[in-house]
């Protein structure tokens, strides 16, 4: 498979998985407003801009309904869901006889969708189903791929652009709601605090999921363990590592260049969740260890890029002709 | 044959705006008498009911939004890519007018071919004084650096679409050649694929020729052409080269590459080391031996042409003098479809192979002969004028159409640079049925025909016949509001096969109306 095409198939998925995590983590969390006082509004600005990975403007008090914007309309932000949904579709136009009619279709008509809708219709009362249509465009877009398109090399890029950025957006998420509130205690807690964790399992899709596991019990060690080390929630970050592991070692095998450095560094890191556990890790410290993931991920992301996509053609041709040996 | 002598024919629906003028009308003999080989189409019509035919149109026209069958204007501001026009009744070419064309067309190519390998080598045709060697110098298409250069096969066009008109005399003339990255091949099929739905009895009972094998016709041609160092002549490495998404043709390069079954690249695809292209693949670099490239001599190598293009590949041209690659087609190919150089054709056939040419050139003047400049300046009302080096219908005057201001543009142009222009007569073009507005109209078209040449010339029975849709006009390219229409050759009749062709048997139940 070019590079160019394998390059434009895993952005267009990480572009897409970020519009998604930024639409629920945006839904919830003006949900979590109502509940709180006004005052509170330039910390949950603040709270939101850091966990969407986004600078925080240094001095200048934050205007709520400006920050809404930028992480949602701006086209200035290339992180903004709209850009996000954008630069997906881009991806994919240039690549486009490379997926499925079907793909192209549903991705270009929820593009259609986003940038038809005018910033003051969104934040009046329809707010909710703009994010709620981001999301599901995005959950029926991947679903069209797993059903339409073959599974081969380019399938296995959108994978790795998904669950690269899943990881990466899971622990910015944690790392900043962990240096909001207490070190969580293994006891369920009340109130404000009990709100802002039952966000944070709905940002992450995972209340239902935690409740089935854990009981509607919440108590924040739980919480913990339950977003970075569950191996069979989808939005967990262990199981984010396992499938970039997954699909590096199939991409690895079709390519015939195993041993590369991206799928050491994703085999190192999925080592570490798989037999970690929630007291050492809280005991490290958890933002050690999610900066720690976070430095982690992004090895893997250069080294994709360095190995797959942009390498020289010098090591390039060396390591064609020592996989030739 | 002069408009009074064709007398306006009111026919009944659906031709009641059928109008004839001193044009070739390609389904009429006479005014209301349709000839042989259309007749069964002219019965289909007759027969349809006045919605049917609209229907099947907007059927047609679905399906081209659908599979995304556009191309891309340039010089509009806004909404660039559009669809390509179809129009639904085919042009009809019966077996014996197709078999002269396949055979002006393939000396043709032969004579292009031998002059432009000549014109890159000893010379013979400049020391002969046949063609002027500062007409040659001064084409801007001109490549100096592929002087001595031996290409594989001494196959310079490998791919090239030569334009046809019929005249009102019924000839076919050559109108140009296009040898550079023709064009249009994509719509030729999908319009065939189209059709085929829209009137599946009609086509099978006419026996058409098949066209589909075109992209297995190309990959054997280009497959052919293996460079001299090619690691794997058996086998070789065949990618096409496109300038990206926003080239006009970019949906053809999608379509022909997957019905090829090679890689789609761009220049940033591709990179040169020691002289060799390799295409940056996961499983990293991969050689590549033949380049099917729909990117522009000028754009080809920043190394070499253009410095400031960005759609080319560093160091290609190198690799291709070294003959570790090959291009189709080659570089430099645009000196003989200069229109200027255009005009020395029959002098250029009968030079190489002592033949006369079977298909006629329109008649063109020179405007750097002072005589024939002064008679075309003086007549320019008259005239269509073209730039020498340019295509798709950019930079083009059509006298008897063009307002005084533009004539006087054109005037001040070909008196300060007459090398880059040449005149022509104002055609008169064949005329074909064309359904307009769920009604039968007459419509000027032409024909455009794409010729292979690898280990052998192979032609693809039609070609892309183009529409001017809009009435009266004369102008049939896609960027100028043009359609085109399905072309039909017919299959000979051969006694021997009953199963094949329209036997006379058939024709005369078509003619007796017993078969729709």
């Amino acid at each position: 498979m070019l590079s160019r095409v394998a390059d434009s198939l895993y952005w267009m998925s990480r572009y897409l998985e970020r519009a998604d995590q930024t639409a629920r983590l945006v839904d919830v969390e003006l949900q979590l407003w109502l509940d709180q006082s006004p005052e509170a509004g330039a910390g949950q600005c603040k709270f939101l801009l850091e966990a969407l990975r986004l600078p925080v403007p240094q001095g200048a008090s934050l205007d709520p309904n400006r920050v809404l914007n930028t992480v949602v309309f701006s086209r200035t932000n290339n992180s903004s869901i709209v850009s996000c949904i954008a630069a997906a579709r881009e991806n994919l136009r240039h690549v486009r006889e490379q997926c499925s009619s079907e793909m192209w279709e549903q991705l270009n008509r929820l593009y259609l969708e986003v940038i038809n809708t005018w910033p003051e219709e969104a934040w009046t009362l329809k707010s909710h189903s703009f994010f709620h249509a981001v999301q599901e465009g995005t959950h029926l877009f991947q679903g069209i791929t797993d059903g339409t398109m073959s599974h081969g090399e380019g399938w296995q890029y959108i994978q790795l652009g998904r669950y690269v950025e899943r990881t990466d957006a899971l622990a910015a998420l944690l790392e900043t709601h962990f240096s909001r509130v207490a070190f969580p205690a293994n006891q369920p807690v009340e109130n404000a605090e009990y709100l802002e964790w039952v966000g944070l399992l709905r940002a992450c899709v995972a209340f239902e999921s935690y409740c089935k596991a854990y009981t509607a019990e919440i108590r924040p060690l739980r919480v913990a363990e339950f977003l970075l080390l569950n191996p069979e929630f989808p939005h967990s970050v262990r199981f984010s590592v396992d499938r970039v592991n997954a699909a590096l070692h199939i991409i690895g095998d079709l390519a015939e260049r195993r041993e590369e450095l991206p799928t050491r560094i994703a085999g190192r890191l999925r080592a570490q969740l798989s037999f970690s556990q929630i007291e050492e890790v809280m005991a490290e410290g958890a933002n050690t260890y999610l900066k720690n993931i976070r430095s982690e991920c992004s090895q893997i992301h250069s080294a994709i890029h360095q190995i797959y996509f942009d390498y020289s053609i010098e090591s390039g041709l060396a390591s064609y002709e020592q996989a030739q040996k | 044959m002069t408009a009074a002598a064709m007398p306006s024919f009111q026919g009944p629906y659906p031709f009641a705006n059928y109008r004839f003028n001193t044009a070739y009308d390609e389904m009429f003999g006479s005014p209301g008498v349709p000839r042989d080989f259309y007749q069964a189409l002219h019965r289909t019509l007759a027969g349809l009911p006045p919605e049917e035919l609209r229907k099947r149109q907007q059927a047609a026209d679905l399906t081209f939004l659908h599979e995304g069958i556009t191309f891309t204007v340039y010089g509009t501001k806004e909404g660039t890519e559009r669809i390509f026009p179809n129009d639904l009744l085919p042009r009809i070419i019966p077996h014996w007018e197709w078999a002269k064309i396949e055979k002006g067309l393939t000396q043709r190519l032969t004579a292009l071919n031998t002059f432009l390998r000549d014109i890159y080598h000893e010379g013979r045709i400049l020391n002969e004084k046949i063609v002027p060697r500062e007409l040659i110098y001064s084409c801007k298409h001109l490549r100096r650096e592929m002087r001595g250069l031996n290409v594989p096969r001494d196959v310079y066009v490998s791919v090239c679409g030569t334009d046809l008109v019929r005249l009102p005399d019924g000839n076919f003339f050559v109108l140009e050649d296009n040898l550079r990255v023709p064009s249009g091949v994509s719509y030729m099929l999908a319009n065939r694929k189209v059709l085929k739905g829209v009137f599946p009895k009609m086509f099978r009972d006419y026996g058409v020729c098949p066209i589909d094998h075109y992209p297995q016709a190309l990959l054997a041609t280009l497959r052919s052409l293996t460079p001299e160092n090619c690691k794997y002549p058996q086998d070789p490495v065949t990618v096409l080269l496109t300038p990206g998404v926003s080239n006009s043709a970019y949906f053809e390069h999608t379509f022909l590459a997957q019905q090829m079954g090679i890689e789609l690249v761009e220049g940033r695809d591709l990179l040169v080391h020691d002289n060799i292209v390799y295409m940056r693949t996961t499983a990293g670099p991969r050689r590549v031996d033949v380049i099917y490239r729909r990117v522009d001599d000028d754009f080809l190598d920043p190394l070499c042409f253009r410095r400031d293009s960005i759609l080319g590949v560093p160091g290609l041209f190198n690799a291709y003098r070294a003959g570790n690659v090959n291009l189709a087609n080659a570089i430099g190919t645009g000196l003989a479809d200069d229109k200027a150089i255009y005009a020395y054709f029959p002098e250029i056939i009968r030079f190489y192979l002592s033949e006369d040419a079977i298909l006629p050139n329109v008649p063109t003047y020179l405007l750097t002969d002072p005589s024939q400049r002064k008679h075309v300046l003086q007549n320019l009302e008259k005239m269509v004028v073209k730039a020498v080096g340019e295509s798709g219908g950019y930079q083009m005057l059509i006298g008897p159409q063009s307002s005084k201001q533009q004539r006087e543009e054109f005037r001040a142009r070909i008196i300060a640079d007459p090398r880059n222009y040449i005149a022509q007569p104002t055609l008169s073009l064949s005329c074909a049925p064309c359904l307009i507005d769920g009604e039968v109209e007459s419509r000027h078209i032409d024909l455009r025909p794409y010729i292979l040449l690898g280990e052998k010339v192979t032609l693809v029975p039609g070609g892309l016949t183009r529409v001017a849709l809009r009435k009266g006009s004369l102008v049939v390219n896609s960027s100028q509001g043009g359609g085109s229409k399905d072309t039909w050759v017919l299959r000979a009749t051969n006694p021997d096969d009953s199963t094949a062709a329209i036997t006379d048997e058939v024709w005369k139940r078509i003619a007796g109306g017993n078969l729709v």
